[in-house]
């Protein structure tokens, strides 16, 4: 029982705040309301069962205390505008398509608002998962190895933000959502990423967040089919995820993309990710997240990795510099050229990076430099560059890896 | 966590009967509300086991039938994989099937990878020839 409340909460939830919010224009104040009538669920199901309609019941339960606490506010104002088309409540089971009617609507305004740039993109994070991912507090912190009262202080404190800039319960349009998605793309993709390479702790992998973000992107694209970058940012994770199963050795530690079992990959996600690829291309062109889902689907669609076609990874990687230019392209790029065409080429691009000062504390780099300096022969240099990644690298599974290339070199081999 | 549900066959489904105009549109409302949000992985319906063969295993010996086969209890008809984080979730979410004349469905879970213990081997060269979906 108490395990399907839950679920039915993480239903409902979203579509839950989403009107509440809409009706009461206060993000904070809807989640609230939303809460209390979770409470009343909690109190109440148990002994009366699931209600037929869950979705509706507490929608029901959820007005009647607004209506309550707006009988009890003085703004005559207020409470002309809030009552104004709410029928009055005869007992009757309301039937949900009525209660959810323009429900999407909802959740997208519900979305954009939880990613305002006036929060933090940690706050956006949680605010996104807790609303529209329907995960509790006591979740949201098992999954980011916090304690549940500090995502708590995270969330009251963004409500509040929200709530002193007078956010608008509005999907953003035309010139202001090209600068109001990119947030919203970035927490979904902040989510997915702290699932599928986690960057602290011992385990490099949360599959939990990683279906998490999966399910907040596919919801995106339903709710937004006309973003290219939406369907890209799907493409993108689906292909990513297809990999997990072959991700991890029996001891926990990382399995390079080019040593993985291909045979482990998930086909199932690798054809959502190139169909939703292929609805990001239909749509226009190709965005960041396209591109590196593009990048992506070279990967998936070789069998081995002789198979993979390296050049247009380069391609892609020169359209992504060239779109999104940042060290941390630049040190993909090089890796795609190394392979492509030599590590001496490779190196060339790498040692321009050496003194960036974004990527001084990036493991990677000097990762990849070490790498390349060893294909090239020069071991010295490179167990140097290992180990100066190990003091970098934040996750014990990475700094077992870096050891043991490093170690690879002073043997030699 | 992945799911398969599956739908169990009926007498219809093995006569190759369309279900009327409006279960249909049901059914379509119900799998675009799993699509939006965002867990629906696949959904497929099968025709009837008179297009379909069973393949029998006897020591070395592989028999051949074609279908239709008469125990339409043991047959499916059609299924969905979809992502939840337990089983309830999905119990929860089929609940509301547009089904009403006695339709049966099975929500099975997805091995884990720690379902196979020590018979599962990381290791690249040995490949147990899993598929993994």
């Amino acid at each position: 029982m108490q395990e399907t409340i839950a679920a039915v909460w993480r239903i409902e939830s979203p579509k839950l705040i989403a009107r509440l919010a809409r009706m009461t224009r206060d993000v904070g104040r809807a989640e609230d309301l939303a809460a209390d009538a979770f409470v009343a669920a909690l109190a109440q199901w148990p002994s009366e069962g699931i209600p037929r309609t869950p979705g509706a019941w507490l929608m029901t339960t959820a007005k009647r205390r607004l209506i309550d606490r707006v009988r009890r506010e003085k703004t005559l104002a207020e409470k002309t505008e809030l009552l104004q088309n709410q029928p009055p409540y005869d007992g009757t089971e309301p039937d949900f398509a009525a209660t959810y009617e323009d429900i999407d609507d909802d959740v997208l305004r519900l979305m954009f608002v939880a990613c305002h740039p006036v929060l933090s993109p940690e706050a956006r994070v949680a605010l996104t998962l807790k609303l529209l991912g329907g995960l509790t507090t006591a979740e949201i912190a098992r999954a980011y190895l916090s304690s549940e009262a500090t995502v708590a202080q995270r969330i009251v404190r963004a409500k509040r933000t929200l709530s002193e800039a007078r956010v608008a319960f509005e999907v953003p349009e035309g010139h202001e959502r090209l600068q109001r998605l990119p947030p919203v793309l970035e927490a979904v993709y902040l989510i997915f990423n702290e699932g599928y390479a986690a960057t602290a702790g011992n385990d490099v992998l949360r599959p939990e967040l990683v279906e998490d973000a999966l399910r907040l992107g596919r919801m995106l694209a339903r709710l937004m089919p006309h973003e290219t970058e939406v369907h890209g940012l799907v493409a993108l994770m689906e292909i990513h995820a297809s990999r997990i199963p072959a991700r991890l050795a029996s001891d926990g530690s990382a399995i390079l993309l080019l040593d993985q079992d291909r045979g482990k990959w998930n086909h199932l996600l690798i054809e959502r990710g190139l169909d939703a690829l292929a609805r990001a291309e239909r749509l226009g062109p190709l965005g960041p997240y396209a591109l590196q889902a593009s990048i992506a689907a070279c990967h998936a669609r070789a069998a081995t990795p002789d198979a993979t076609d390296w050049r247009r990874i380069v391609a892609l990687y020169d359209g992504l510099a060239v779109i999104t230019p940042s060290p941390v392209v630049e040190l993909n790029r090089s890796v795609a050229v190394g392979i492509a065409y030599g590590p001496e080429a490779a190196l060339a691009i790498v040692d321009a990076l050496v003194d960036v000062p974004s990527l001084h504390a990036y493991h990677l780099l000097p990762s990849v430099r070490g790498d390349l300096l060893f294909k090239i022969g020069r071991l010295g240099e490179a167990r140097l560059e290992f180990e100066r990644a190990l003091a970098l690298a934040g996750n014990a599974r990475d700094r077992a890896f870096l050891q043991k290339r490093a170690d690879e070199c002073r043997n030699g081999r | 966590m992945k799911f398969m549900v599956l739908v169990k066959a009926t007498a219809d489904s093995e006569a190759g009967r369309i279900p009327a105009r409006e279960q249909f549109e049901s059914m379509i409302a119900f799998n675009e509300q799993l699509a939006n949000d965002g867990v629906l992985l696949a959904c497929e319906g099968l025709r009837g086991s008179s297009k379909g063969n069973r393949l029998r295993f006897d020591g070395g010996r592989t028999t051949v039938t074609d279908g239709p086969f008469a125990e339409t209890k043991e047959l499916i008809n059609g299924f969905w994989i979809v992502q939840g984080k337990s089983r309830e979730e999905v119990v929860e979410r089929f609940r509301h099937l547009p089904f009403e004349r006695g339709e049966v469905i099975e929500i099975r879970e997805f091995h884990e990878p720690e379902d196979f213990g020590e018979v599962f081997s990381e290791d690249p060269q040995e490949r147990a020839g899993r598929i993994t979906l």
